[in-house]
């Protein structure tokens, strides 16, 4: 082992059924190191996690702790936890009717016996000396989100960890409280605590952490010191693209064409929603196809949901084919011939026991009206005719969607919103976890409903696919927005870099 | 698909395993199996005359069809109440005696022996019909609106209901003499068949009707599957879950006329007594998943009269009216354990197995 190493991953592998989710991954955690785990959706993060913790068994490869000379396996939680790893997620995972104290010793005790009085004495030391302002015995429930995430913390610490895992602890914070938990953090770390560190804020990462380890497809793209590594390498080497590539291909950057007179088929000024992104303006031209681009969690599909009123909308003016319009909920954005493909489609997307055919007809039905049901005749047909359109394989328009592949039920959704001709289609992520050749399929096809006047919205992970389809794109960071890019500036080292923002 | 032997011979199987309605179907072959082995004189129907010298059927299997209905008419409620919020309403029984003793108001006036009526009996209907779709509305807005669970919600209408019924008469026992308010839970004169089945059979058509005329059928699943998604889709889930309880109010109304006019009067903490449980078997029964989603109305419908079949059954074998719901609970156990997804999980193998068994012979 490395000196001063609490946590040595060597050459970790794990499959899932189709998928090799982690080969051969080294990791390294020293003692009193804020250690960033970076990589975009599918990276293998939270695997990696997930093996160290003991929720998912490694196929190969050793962990080592310090002070145990042979390689640990570790085959659930409890086990990871004894070897004193711990873990605070992104959701709170403690009871919020239990007070403080309680939280911190719930489960740890052999005896039926329960001191009270001793336990909450304890509880308010730790608490003192981590500097958590919480008493022992109030009702979880009642302390803020941030201190709820400190008091599970301290639960870990004082279940003498050694190395501490904090999965996207920040996402439900605002920046105070973010700031407290960064000084716990670096409280910790003076006292020799290994701190994993997952989080999508980049800024949060040069703020905190010592070193970074990036994952890229399952694999170890490298471990760097944090000064070693600028921003925009970083964001480089997360999505796989180098960032000094001069063969960038800028050929392809689309150029829109703006017909005269052309009015905007959309909008927005100062649109705010209640998912926590910072107001944003907007718009989007006939037949253009633009993007919104930033890592994930940087607020892409937020800002889409508000313009389709998915989430709720809590300020500013949209504008609709130049008439100012309210849209609080989805059904005002239909009636004024906006389509969203959500990001989620097991969620969002499909209605799972539902057959394909009534998938395909949903949204227009919906459109149409309650006493307005169509005739089965009538469902068949638009069903039958969206399933060849787009070549969905599916058994028959009866066939219940969930059981067809992720694919095809992206496709019968894509069919449901084209069925009510929408003016303009939002698309998120509309290929991801799908195959190939649909992905072509669908990147063909946004092109060619734009040629035909169709404005649509692209998001998607990977940048290629962006500068293949959209003229235009929207760049954020941190649910900001910070640029936009068109033409010339459309390639990826552009993309890259305001991305990464800051001083690189 | 390796051959068309194999296709024909599994269509009938499959296209039968496939079908929701084949479980109450089944259910009431093997009720009647029963009967038709421990006395065939169950299933006779004879005519007669009742004391007012009009015809009338009488037999085990209208008996059926007679007290079955008010569970049936509920039971379209419950199928969708279940369908759009996942739970249940176990306050139709509470909710029927406070109908009914709104409409016994309505007839009855101040005076709780009237001579005559004091009010047209359809008025005192439509009273009933408002009040109880209130209460529907009451227990569809702490669901859809406060996001209570609907058994914990309408628990609060199951424990308050039978007092507000008796408070509605000033715990007074309101006696109807007018013989037609009679005609509702018994025989129309000249017709040998009883009323409430020719309630119960209008109350099909008209779900039937709006099922077939609007959207709701399509719309209920689809936010009892993915409510998120629904949402996306531009519905509204709230009111659509709101709707369905007010609707189930309305199944309470019409139930709650033929409940009191069977006996013209009230009594308000035996009427319709544990009924909201048999509705909610009515909707098992009939193979619809208790946690929401996809439904299939005739099968409710059908499984309603299973369950009066059963009780009929219990009763012919003069088993006490106190130990029924423990003959229930066994229908009830042998349901979920059926319906479990690991049990259902282990017959579908076995079913498989079964299937590839003669195919194999036919190769």
């Amino acid at each position: 082992m490395r000196e001063k190493a609490v946590l040595e991953m060597k050459n970790i592998s794990k499959t899932f059924p189709g998928v090799r989710a982690l080969s051969g991954v080294d990791f390294t955690l020293c003692e009193g190191e804020i250690h960033a785990l970076m990589g975009e959706n599918g990276a293998g993060k939270s695997t990696l996690i997930k093996v160290l913790t003991g929720v998912y068994n490694k196929d190969g490869g050793q962990i080592f702790i310090k002070g145990k000379d042979k390689a640990v396996t570790i085959h659930s939680p409890q086990e990871a936890q004894n070897l004193g790893i711990s873990t605070v997620y992104q959701e709170i995972t403690l009871c919020p009717n239990l007070s403080v104290a309680e939280n911190m010793y719930i489960g740890r005790s052999k005896d039926i016996y329960q001191n009270w009085k001793k336990m909450n004495e304890d509880a308010g030391k730790i608490l003192k000396a981590l500097d958590i302002p919480a008493e022992p015995t109030k009702q979880l429930g009642s302390c803020s989100i941030a201190v709820q995430q400190m008091v599970a913390i301290a639960r870990a610490v004082d279940m003498d960890c050694k190395v501490l895992i904090l999965d996207e602890p920040t996402s439900s914070l605002d920046e105070q409280e973010v700031a407290k938990l960064f000084k716990l953090m670096r409280d910790l770390k003076a006292k020799g605590v290994g701190i994993i560190f997952v989080t999508h804020f980049l800024d949060q990462v040069y703020e905190v952490c010592d070193k970074i380890t990036v994952l890229r497809d399952g694999k170890l793209v490298g471990e760097y010191e944090i000064k070693d590594l600028p921003r925009v390498q970083l964001v480089s080497k997360m999505l796989g693209k180098d960032f000094d590539d001069m063969s960038d291909i800028k050929s392809e950057a689309k150029v829109f064409e703006q017909k005269e007179g052309a009015v905007n088929v959309f909008e927005a000024e100062g649109l705010l929603s209640d998912a926590g992104i910072k107001p944003f303006d907007f718009y989007i031209k006939k037949g253009e196809v633009n993007g919104f681009t930033g890592l994930l969690g940087s607020g892409r599909s937020e800002c889409v949901r508000a313009i389709f009123g998915a989430d709720r909308v809590l300020g500013g003016t949209v504008k609709v084919n130049g008439k100012t319009v309210k849209i609080n909920k989805p059904i005002d954005a239909m009636k004024n011939g906006i389509a969203y493909l959500p990001e989620d489609r097991k969620i969002d997307g499909i209605v799972g026991d539902l057959s394909v055919r009534d998938n395909i007809i949903l949204a227009l039905q919906v459109l149409k009206g309650f006493f307005k049901p169509f005739t089965k005749a009538e469902a068949y047909r638009f069903a039958d005719e969206y399933i060849k359109l787009l070549d969905i394989k599916t058994a028959s328009a009866d066939t219940p969607i969930k059981s067809l592949s992720g694919g095809n039920q992206q496709k019968c959704i894509l069919g449901r919103w084209l069925l009510t001709h929408p003016e303009y289609l939002i698309l998120d992520e509309p290929t991801r976890g799908i195959d190939v050749g649909t992905k072509v399929d669908i990147q063909k096809l946004v092109l060619k409903l734009a040629s035909e006047g169709m404005s649509v919205t692209f998001i998607s992970s990977e940048t290629d696919e962006m500068l293949r389809t959209c003229s235009r794109l929207v760049v954020m960071r941190d649910r900001k927005v910070v640029g936009e890019l068109s033409g010339e500036d459309l390639t990826q080292n552009k993309i890259m870099s305001t991305i990464a923002g800051g001083e690189n | 698909m390796p051959s068309k032997m194999k296709e024909k011979s599994n269509n009938i199987f499959s296209a039968l395993a496939g079908k929701q309605i084949v479980i109450p179907i089944a259910a009431l072959l093997v009720l009647a199996i029963f009967n038709l082995i421990a006395d065939p004189g169950f299933f006779k129907i004879t005519l007669g005359y009742n004391n007012l010298g009009d015809p009338v059927l009488s037999g085990y299997l209208i008996t059926i069809l007679d007290n079955g209905s008010e569970l049936a008419i509920l039971a379209i409620g419950m199928t969708l109440v279940t369908a759009a919020s996942g739970g249940q309403d176990i306050s139709v029984g509470a909710a029927i005696a406070i109908a009914g003793s709104v409409m016994l108001r309505v007839l009855c006036g101040s005076n709780s022996r009237p001579e005559t009526l004091q009010a047209p009996i359809i008025v005192a209907f439509l009273v009933g019909c408002l009040v109880a779709m209130i209460f529907g509305a009451f227990n569809g807005v702490l669901v859809a609106y406060f996001k209570i669970q609907p058994m914990v919600a309408t628990l609060i209408l199951f424990t308050a209901g039978r007092s507000i019924a008796a408070w509605i008469n000033n715990n007074e026992l309101p006696i109807i003499s007018e013989p037609s308010f009679g005609y509702f839970g018994g025989f129309i004169p000249g017709i040998p068949i009883p009323t409430p089945f020719f309630i119960a059979v209008a109350c099909m058509i008209v779900i039937a009707l709006v099922l077939k005329f609007t959207t709701l059928g399509l719309y209920t699943q689809a936010v009892g599957i993915n409510e998120s998604s629904s949402r996306l889709n531009g519905l509204n889930p709230q009111m659509i879950k709101f709707l369905s309880f007010v609707i189930l109010g309305l199944c309470v109304a019409v139930a709650a006329l033929i409940k009191v006019s069977r006996f013209s009067t009230i009594n308000y903490s035996v009427i319709a007594k544990d009924i909201e449980m048999d509705a909610i078997l009515a909707v098992a029964l009939g193979g619809n998943a208790l946690s929401g989603g996809k439904f299939n109305m005739p099968a409710s419908i059908l499984g309603a009269y299973v369950i009066q079949f059963l009780t009929t059954t219990l009763y012919k074998f003069n088993v006490q009216a106190a130990a029924l719901p423990a003959y229930k609970a066994v229908v009830v156990i042998i349901l979920v354990v059926l319906s479990a997804p690991t049990v259902r999980a282990k017959l579908s193998q076995l079913g498989k197995k079964l299937k590839e068994k003669p195919v194999k012979e036919v190769a």
